[in-house]
């Protein structure tokens, strides 16, 4: 057995009650986030594992097999902590405040040797160093799948479907529309057009910031497909400076029906459909008949 | 012609084109262009960058704002180490594409700009030149 796994071994508890001293007196402790108990029971089976994998001889290699539960033990400390919402500071201080322990027991231990001192104190370094880079990946795993679940319920909210009026369906597309977002789009509204048996349908892209020739081929695409369930589509919210970069893309989409603004869009819906809508000579202001 | 600023962006990723379109906007916006041409320029933009992520496996772009003869503009250089064009004279036809695409991309792109410029060589990558002069027609 090496030296680390002994003073590991038989300095458990003294390590511990150092570490969780560093971690107490540290000001980025979270005590509203985690309870003392429930730092001193993580911290507690950290140590164990440790102990338990340097026992083996293996103090630089931490993808090898007896490191696994410790990479185990800290990956899922750091991912509860980047879901609670700790900072990247406080979840990496967490490891390296264990540096901080062994390497003052360390000194206390070898005051007398430096040089032993000196190559103790590279070996655990060394370890220790690697076990924060695990968490910091996998802190930044943590955050990435938060991030990814908000993109999907981005998605899911951000292409709602309207009824605007019997047999009119309004689509409000905003932001870039990729390959992901038209499939979305694309099955909203199909499956809204069979809900409610409506015959029109109005896409409205006034809040697309760019229109190339991907997010065209994209329109063309849903267009063709409410054509083939017997609905007629209308894409609205053409502004000028767009209309300008469609025309020098090359882009044709001179058999789809477009307008300006979704008003005027409506209008054409409305005219379509045989409804109209006009300004009653009475008090009411306006009335629609059909 | 004076080169004002640079700048490089990394395009690896899908994720990657909105912010790049986002900053080509934001230097457009910074040299006074007009609304139709800063659409031009980032349309033209977001065609090339979409190419580089779907041929050339990603690549980088410089971004520039560029000066000459008292006029300001903006150049972007897209450089990607992908498998090259094999015929470039094809590619810039319209219509021609190998994905599945409208195969408008890059003459489009050529029509949107006022100066357009690539070079490609198989195996090696591809580098598209645009430049997008504030008052450019």
């Amino acid at each position: 057995m090496n030296t680390t796994a002994q003073l590991l071994q038989n300095n458990k508890s003294k390590i511990l009650e150092t570490w969780m001293q560093n971690q107490l007196q540290d000001n980025s402790l979270r005590d509203d986030l985690i309870s003392n108990e429930e730092l001193r029971r993580q911290s507690d089976e950290l140590i164990s594992s440790l102990a338990r994998a340097t026992s083996t001889g293996n103090v630089d290699n931490i993808h090898a097999p007896e490191y696994e539960t410790v990479i185990e033990i800290l990956s899922d400390i750091s991912i509860t902590r980047a879901r609670q919402g700790f900072s990247p500071r406080e979840t990496g201080m967490y490891v390296l405040s264990l540096k901080q322990a062994l390497s003052a027991i360390l000194e206390e231990k070898h005051s007398d040797q430096p040089e032993v001192l000196y190559k103790e104190l590279l070996i655990i370094h060394r370890l220790l160093d690697n076990l924060s880079v695990v968490t910091f990946e996998t802190y930044i795993k943590g955050r990435e799948e938060v991030i990814l679940r908000q993109t999907d319920e981005i998605n899911e909210i951000s292409t709602p479907v309207i009824r605007v009026w019997d047999g009119i369906l309004a689509l409000p597309i905003i932001g870039t529309l990729d390959s992901a977002r038209t499939q979305i789009v694309m099955e909203n509204l199909l499956q809204e057009i069979v809900n409610t048996g409506s015959s029109i349908a109005i896409l409205d892209i006034s809040g697309v910031p760019a229109v190339d020739s991907l997010v065209a081929q994209h329109l063309i695409k849903t267009v063709s497909a409410t054509r083939l369930m017997g609905a007629e589509c209308i894409i609205s919210g053409i502004r000028a400076e767009i209309a300008q970069t469609i025309v020098h893309l090359g882009i044709d989409l001179s058999n789809i029906k477009t307008k300006a603004s979704l008003a005027t869009a409506l209008q054409l819906a409305f005219s379509m459909r045989n409804v109209e809508v006009r300004n009653s000579s009475k008090k009411t202001g306006f009335s629609i008949s059909r | 012609m004076i080169v004002m600023t640079k700048d490089t962006m990394q395009i690896v990723r899908e994720q990657d084109v909105v912010p790049f379109r986002n900053r080509v906007r934001e230097l457009s916006t910074k040299i006074g262009m007009s609304l139709v041409n800063q659409t031009k320029l980032i349309t033209a933009a977001s065609e090339l960058v979409r190419n580089m992520l779907k041929y050339g496996n990603g690549g980088k772009v410089m971004l520039e704002t560029i000066s000459k003869n008292a006029q300001s503009g903006i150049r972007l250089i897209f450089e990607d180490q992908g498998p090259g064009i094999p015929d470039v004279q094809q590619a810039m036809r319209d219509g021609f594409s190998t994905g599945k695409s409208l195969g408008l991309g890059l003459p489009g792109a050529k029509r949107l700009v006022n100066e357009f410029d690539i070079k490609s060589a198989v195996g090696e990558g591809t580098t598209v030149t645009i430049i997008h002069w504030k008052h450019g027609r």
